[in-house]
């Protein structure tokens, strides 16, 4: 099948991205023809002003050379302008003659500038700035004469003029209104730049309005209305741009002003589509090239046939292009009624910034000497995000904002990419940028799913919402403080605890249901919370769920890296016997243990047991379980105390081994680690435990939430008490007090953190009959705990979880 | 081989738990899901080849109870944004009967 025929009039930056687009979507579709009036292929005009001031060259802005298009099999025309369009032949017809026809035509003709009807204006050295000749002819005018003026105090006219000062011309900006760019700026910022450019040695002269160019052949001087009279031997007419509907408009397309086009981009006849400057769309035409872009990308989408684009207008934003002038504006500066300003202006300093609010939205926005948030204010403006909680600072910038809840200090903007944030999981800062830019990634979760950094021990979490906020920038969200318990809900672990006390909820079920959780069985992260909710909650009511333990928990064992498990059986406060270490030694024989070791909790850990022995080795070892796996009561340490210790006040290990006696089989939102010291020196360090207890001449000290691991913590002073009993009794109520309302997996140093150290105090220790009712309320709830070993290894419970199913030979992998 | 090998029956395998068939070249995890869903994966996490029989079962995935990885159970997929997959082996339940196909 023959191929269908697109023919494109205009070789300009938006007819050229979208046929650069088509390819990509649809390469092979048709057979392209293109007509440029010009002799040069596809440039980048918006950098016409740096080849006049010499910053850039000819070459350096071609963005499509003569190459490109015959690499894609484009016929171009160049320095052939179309004269007709024939929409009954579908034709056109170049001013040479010469015709083509055309299944599609795009017509990308862009603008052309607006010259003043005034006498003079056909003089030698009267030109637009528009194309590369026009930048040649001003190059020529400023090697051989000395007044320049340029008609227009807009975006082009400040660009040609600083041009043309770096050619070494004398220049003066005319211009009709009362401050430069009235259409991007306000006056206070439109005086502003004019300062800059006149320090620059730009002259201007405001409110005036040309009469006549004279000159006999060439441009002499200018006449303004006023009488008064400037040489001028170039004049540039900067004064505005008008589409170039013309052609358009003379096969019959409806054109206002510009050429009218859909959402599609299509004219008034569907087979001609209009592009860029030379369109009208919704009433607008653009003369600036994002809107251009986008127009391109939806016209080459329906012309693939895809059909799925639409453009419904740009919101812009305008960069002076001066060098050493920092300017910005955005959308609708003056924001009309009930428009509020935020405006920061500091003379001294050259800083000007207006940001224009409606409705908490930001709809405009001007920043001049200052210009790094412009991106940001232009995002915020695009998306119409509501501002309100951001607008205190606002007008401090992103990055003021990006700091908020870190105590004032960014770190992670000065970290060099290698720099390893999560220790854990070994991932550096150049991981995590880079998986937030390539994966599109905006919230703590995100990161850690992706990255592992943080989802460990998440003691660098805060290093990562700031490397999160210094990536994004605007687009971060903090994460909420009280966060939800897992992805499965959006309730938080403060209103799951509040529902299952309230409702009296008893079962995970239960909870899923009323809480309208979004999966059906819940994840391996909220279930253990739940089942923890609910036993702490309902101690005797609720029943614990073995689906909803973690594999340590069910089996009462370390599950390690291989697969098998470790077993610590519980030696209260640390005290063993020779006929314990004979039985340890001869269970390690018997089921040839790979490894004994010394734990930190002065105990001993047998490693390397399969699952299927577990209960055998229980069974010979009859001890009880030292709960060294759970979130729950671990060791007690001690020290030896005044038993033997030459310095030891007090009885610590009778303290120890009672404390651990009342507390085994405590489950908890975390684990417990409680040491015992017989003097300051604090052997059993007791000053990184949940509960600290030292021993002095006096009585005791208590100290809690103190912690050892991930996160180092000194334990805090509590109280201080006289007997064992009063030890007993405060311990007790503190983490009852914990297990009632801690979240799960907060250790005591993050609850009381959390909480205040001064409501556990509160509560605990300046409130009597409370602290005996916790007391009591934990003595209740421990009542029913049994040794979880002896049930599996003497009593037979669970036997199935500890049997393999089948034996094969073996199983293809 | 490619044969249907009888297990055990259905309720040997608890409820959003696994049972495990052990073998001379790799173990198999049998998993059942709230609703009665069975499936056999190979029992190797694709992460650092951690037991996903000793994981928690939720809806159709397994968490490895190892570092937390989410396995799908229908495909052996390790859940997005993690890359990885296990071997899944063909698994029908019959009058109340487990059979797998190996």
């Amino acid at each position: 099948m023959e191929k269908m025929k697109l023919v494109m009039i205009g070789n300009g930056m938006a007819g050229a991205r979208t046929l650069e687009e088509l390819l990509k979507l649809a390469p092979g579709l048709y057979e392209i023809t293109v007509f440029g009036a010009e002799s040069y292929a596809n440039y980048n005009r918006i950098l016409l002003s740096q080849v006049l001031s010499g910053e850039q060259t000819i070459r350096s802005i071609m963005l499509n050379d003569v190459d490109w298009y015959a690499e894609k099999g484009i016929t171009l025309h160049l320095n052939k302008p179309v004269a007709k369009i024939n929409r009954a032949h579908r034709t056109v017809q170049t001013a040479d003659g010469e015709i083509t026809g055309y299944d599609r035509l795009i017509i990308a003709t862009g603008s052309t500038p607006i010259i003043l009807p005034v006498p003079g204006n056909d003089l030698e050295g009267v030109i637009s700035f528009r194309s590369i000749h026009d930048v040649d002819a001003m190059i020529e005018a400023s090697a051989k004469f000395g007044h320049a003026v340029v008609i227009g105090g807009g975006l082009l006219g400040l660009e040609a003029a600083y041009g043309l000062l770096s050619r070494g011309m004398d220049v003066t900006v005319v211009h009709l209104a009362e401050w430069l760019m009235e259409r991007q700026l306000d006056q206070a910022a439109g005086r502003m730049l004019q300062k800059s450019l006149e320090a620059k040695g730009i002259k201007f002269l405001l409110q005036k309005q040309t009469e006549c160019i004279l000159g006999e052949g060439r441009a002499r001087a200018i006449r303004f209305t006023d009488g008064t009279e400037i040489p001028a031997e170039l004049v540039v007419m900067a004064a505005g741009i008008r589409p170039n509907a013309a052609l358009a408009e003379a096969a019959g397309i409806h054109c206002n002003r510009g050429i009218v086009v859909n959402d599609t981009m299509q004219t008034y006849d569907p087979r001609i589509y209009a592009v860029g400057e030379c369109a009208s769309h919704r009433g607008v035409s653009y003369g600036l090239v994002a809107p251009l872009f986008e127009m391109a990308k939806v016209c080459a989408n329906h012309l693939a046939e895809l059909g799925i684009g639409r453009y419904t207008g740009s919101a812009i934003s305008t960069k002076l292009k001066v060098t050493g002038i920092d300017l910005f504006s955005a959308g609708d500066f003056n924001g009309g009624e009930h428009a509020e300003e935020i405006v920061m202006h500091d003379t001294a300093s050259g800083i000007y910034k207006k940001l224009v609010i409606k409705d908490n939205k930001l709809v405009g926005s001007i920043l001049y000497g200052n210009t790094v948030d412009g991106a940001w204010y232009f995002q915020l403006l695009r998306e119409g995000r509501d501002i309100a909680d951001i607008r205190d600072s606002l007008l401090l910038g992103q990055n003021h904002l990006g700091n908020t809840g870190h105590q004032g200090e960014n770190r992670a903007a000065a970290m060099p990419d290698s720099m390893e944030v999560c220790g854990c999981n070994g991932v550096t800062k150049g991981c995590i940028v880079k998986a937030i830019k390539e994966k599109g990634l905006f919230t703590l979760n995100d990161v850690r799913k992706h990255t592992k950094a943080s989802a460990s021990c998440g003691s660098c979490t805060g290093l990562v919402e700031q490397i999160l906020a210094s990536t994004l920038g605007g687009a971060y969200t903090p994460t909420p403080v009280e966060k939800p318990v897992c992805a499965c809900t959006d309730h938080t672990h403060a209103e799951v605890r509040m529902a299952i006390r309230k409702h009296k909820l008893l079962t995970i079920p239960e909870v899923i249901s009323f809480m309208e959780w979004s999966t059906p069985d819940g994840c391996a992260s909220c279930r253990p919370a739940l089942n923890y909710y609910l036993i702490s909650t309902w101690p005797h009511e609720a029943k614990d769920d073995p689906r909803s333990r973690h594999i340590n928990e069910r089996v009462h064992a370390n599950i390690q890296k291989l697969g098998d498990y470790s077993v610590v059986p519980r030696m209260w406060g640390g005290v063993t016997t020779p006929e314990q270490l004979r039985r340890i030694a001869d269970v390690a024989d018997k089921h040839q243990i790979p490894a004994i070791k010394v734990t930190g909790g002065q105990r001993i850990a047998l490693a390397g047991i399969k699952k299927e022995d577990l209960p055998k080795v229980w069974g010979d070892l009859g001890m009880p379980s030292g709960y060294a796996y759970g979130k729950s009561l671990r060791s007690v340490k001690t020290c030896v105390g005044n038993a033997f210790c030459r310095f030891g006040t007090q009885n610590t290990l009778g303290m120890g081994i009672d404390l651990e006696k009342a507390f085994w089989g405590m489950w908890a939102p975390h684990k417990v680690k409680l040491g015992i010291s017989g003097c300051p020196r604090n052997c059993s360090e007791a000053a990184i435990k949940d509960i600290g207890v030292i021993g002095v001449e006096s009585g005791w000290e208590i100290y809690v939430a103190g912690n050892g691991g991930t996160k180092t913590e000194v334990a805090q002073f509590f109280a201080k008490v006289k007997t064992q009993e009063e030890v007993m009794e405060h311990a007790a109520a503190f983490l009852e007090l914990y297990r009632q309302e801690g979240y799960y997996m907060e250790r005591t140093a993050q609850w009381t953190q959390r909480v205040g150290l001064d409501y556990a105090k509160k509560r605990v220790v300046e409130d009597e009959s409370n602290r005996k009712t916790l007391h009591q309320q934990l003595m209740q709830a421990l009542e029913a705990r049994k040794d979880p070993w002896e049930e599996f290894a003497v009593k037979g419970v669970e036997q199935q979880e500890f049997k393999v199913l089948e034996i094969l030979d073996e199983v293809p992998l | 081989m490619n044969r249907w090998i009888k297990l055990a029956a259905l309720d040997e395998i608890p409820p959003l738990g696994a049972r495990v068939i052990r073998s001379a070249t790799a173990d198999i995890a049998v998993f059942r899901t709230a609703k009665d869903d069975v499936y056999a994966l190979r029992d190797a996490c694709p992460h650092k080849g951690g037991p996903l029989s000793q994981g928690m079962v939720a809806g159709n995935e397994v968490t490895c109870p190892l570092h937390g990885m989410r396995i799908c159970l229908s495909d052996g997929k390790a859940v997005a944004p993690d890359n990885g997959c296990v071997t899944t082996y063909p698994v029908k339940v019959e009058n109340g009967i487990v059979y797998l196909r190996i």
